[in-house]
């Protein structure tokens, strides 16, 4: 496919219908109560999510990016209901999962699953590589003990380890081979959409890429909705269609992948962007300006009054500490949250 | 044709290599407590005082219970190897038959003590908030409260101690350290990505518990319940000895001890005494062995 055609493709599909979104997360708020003094009294909040709302279509890749402390594993997490939301609406292929009991949202489990950063604490050390891919099957299918035997061997060999190693235990594997498994386990029940939790963050780079295109193809064959967080830029890219650039606990900008990296619009993409290191054989073009940001991220328990990103904005104004700016669609399919462009 | 469609899978791929063992890490661990020597020789030590108890009518041939008058307090000789006690009594058949006291009411309380601090601290350290507040305090008031006086002031109400009774009113006051210590290794999991990984395949509560949170806090129960075996076996021996634990004439190495109280058998009379009171040493030494033995192949650091 030409990169016309599959901008035909997109055009067609461009308005988004009800039946075309999978995940659809409206003001999701996830505070975490600071507890002090003798008493143990809540005295403040930390607001990992606050008044997120975005929608994930079916087949698409979202990325997430952001700093550490951010909030993009919180947000993750809360989508799964792995956490409680404080306030807001999680809505799975049409069915609202935010208020669900735990008994409730069990059978809905096996359509979204989850992939964890770290190969060497995601995976049960005393449990055999067997045992740890049919653990989902156990719980969510009744089937016959040669039907789930074949099926983990054939998933075995469709993430590439081989079927022997079904008998080994995860000390047996390096880290790469360890997020096999841990994708192996997330695709047994074949799940509609799948949360990367920075998959490949703890792995080496030259595995890294194996990985990333082990995924891509796994989303093909199994029609996989993937909602993608990750801190390295050029993953993102390598792998999102859409991606969402997150700062302290809310979104900042989201957009096609080509929009974002082409025509970043917020203050904090931008520099995010001249940050990545590129490659200039000829030395022909110009040095890239690059924007420095001053300072850290602020303490997300007491963040800044107005726009969050304000203290290390080039472009802030007396405005930015009074308003808080809202996420806008400034351009189609482009949203923004600066008021730099209100 | 199609023949070789319902052959599922290639076997050159499915077969696992002949001599290609893959341990779990539970019989890794069992495989360098083996190489540890001093723990070896507890455990054989250990098994031999099993043996010696499980076949005590072969090892001994007077009857341990039975009372002599005419022989009180004999030296050793060719039918009492051993003498006799203040009561006739031959002192090999009680050594021997007080094994399986020992050994009895060390394994049931460490059993019993298990059961309760795996329930509770498996509770407490999964739950957390009341269920493990309540819990916690109560740890806190069984810890508070000396031992010794409790079970004195329960012995002295109960009017026939049998060794049911012993082994429970034991294990309801040793419960509160392994159920913390339980507890404390749940907290650490708790926050582990794998916990989390079974939660987002639906796994119930007790699912986590039984087949990620347990297997993971093995090392320190096993270590902790086998040197509270021993632990069991030195409370047995000092209640027995005064007098406030299996009453006579049930053999116990406490109570044969306790003839030592008398001054003319402390001197003239060692071998009433001397046998008993190293029977305990070795075994809880021998058990001590094996705890240790037991951390060194349980701690992941090695």
């Amino acid at each position: 496919m030409t990169s016309k055609e599959k901008e035909a493709v997109q055009i067609q599909h461009s308005p988004k219908t009800e039946n075309e979104i999978l995940v659809h997360a409206k003001n999701i708020k996830k505070y975490f109560p600071i507890k002090g003094g003798i008493l143990k009294r809540t005295i403040g909040h930390l607001k990992a999510v606050d008044d997120i709302s975005f929608q994930i279509y079916k087949g698409e890749t979202l990325g997430i990016v952001g700093e550490s402390g951010s909030g993009k594993s919180t947000l993750g997490r809360v989508l799964l209901r792995l956490l409680d939301p404080t306030d807001g609406k999680i809505v799975f292929n049409g069915i609202d999962i935010s208020n669900m009991g735990n008994r409730g949202i069990r059978p809905h489990r096996k359509d979204m699953q989850i992939i964890f950063q770290d190969p060497f604490a995601s995976l049960n050390s005393k449990m055999s590589v067997e045992e740890l891919i049919e653990e989902p099957l156990l719980i969510q299918q009744n089937l016959p003990k040669e039907e789930r035997k074949r099926k983990v061997t054939d998933m075995l060999e469709k993430v590439g380890l081989r079927a022997s190693d079904r008998l080994k235990y995860p000390h047996e594997f390096s880290g790469g081979q360890r997020q096999r498994i841990s994708i192996a386990r997330a695709l047994i029940m074949e799940p509609k959409f799948v949360i990367c939790d920075e998959p490949v963050s703890a792995l080496d780079v030259s595995i890294q890429s194996q990985v990333l295109n082990l995924m891509k193809d796994l989303q093909d064959d199994f029609d996989l909705t993937y909602l993608f967080i990750a801190h390295d830029l050029s993953v993102i890219k390598h792998i999102s269609d859409r991606v969402a650039v997150m700062y302290l606990g809310r979104f900042a900008e989201l957009a096609s992948k080509e929009t974002i990296y082409k025509k970043p619009l917020h203050p904090y993409t931008q520099a995010l962007l001249s940050a990545i290191p590129i490659i200039d054989v000829d030395d022909t073009k110009k040095e890239r300006e690059k924007i420095i940001l001053k300072g850290d991220l602020p303490n997300p328990a007491d963040p800044p009054s107005g726009c969050a990103f304000r203290t290390r904005c080039p472009h802030a104004h007396d405005r930015c500490a009074i308003d808080r700016p809202v996420l806008q669609e400034v351009e189609k399919d482009h949203f923004v949250a600066c008021h730099l462009y209100t | 044709m199609q023949t070789n469609e319902q052959q599922p899978i290639e076997a050159d791929s499915y077969t696992v290599v002949k001599g290609e063992r893959h341990r779990s890490p539970l019989q890794i661990s069992f495989r360098r407590f083996f190489k540890n020597k001093l723990a070896v020789l507890g455990l054989i030590i250990l098994l031999f005082v099993a043996l010696v108890a499980i076949f005590a009518p072969f090892f001994a041939e007077h009857s341990p219970t039975k009372t002599d008058m005419l022989k009180i307090e004999q030296s050793p000789s060719k039918e009492h190897i051993l003498g006799t006690d203040s009561s006739g009594r031959d002192n090999f058949s009680r050594l021997v038959y007080g094994s399986r006291i020992s050994l009895t009411i060390g394994l049931a309380a460490m059993l019993f003590t298990v059961v309760i601090g795996v329930v509770l601290g498996s509770l407490s350290g999964f739950y957390g908030g009341i269920v493990d507040g309540i819990i916690m305090r109560a740890t806190d008031i069984m810890l508070a409260l000396p031992f010794i006086v409790l079970a004195l002031t329960v012995m002295s109400i109960v009017e026939n101690i049998t060794i049911s009774i012993f082994v429970t009113i034991i294990a309801l006051t040793t419960w509160p350290t392994l159920t913390r210590i339980i507890r404390g290794s749940f907290l650490t999991l708790r926050e582990q990505e794998f916990i989390q990984g079974a939660r987002a395949v639906g796994a119930s509560d007790f699912r986590i518990i039984r087949k990620h949170f347990l297997p993971n806090a093995v090392g320190p129960i096993i270590v902790n319940a086998t040197l509270l075996m021993a632990t069991m076996i030195i409370i047995e021996s000092a209640l027995s000895f005064i007098g406030m634990g299996i009453p006579q004439p049930t053999p116990t190495w406490g109570n044969m001890i306790t003839e030592a109280q008398n001054i003319r058998i402390l001197r003239s009379h060692p071998e009433a005494w001397i046998p008993p009171g190293l029977s305990i040493l070795i075994t809880v030494l021998a058990i001590n062995f094996i705890g240790d033995g037991l951390r060194d192949a349980f701690d992941p650091k090695k």
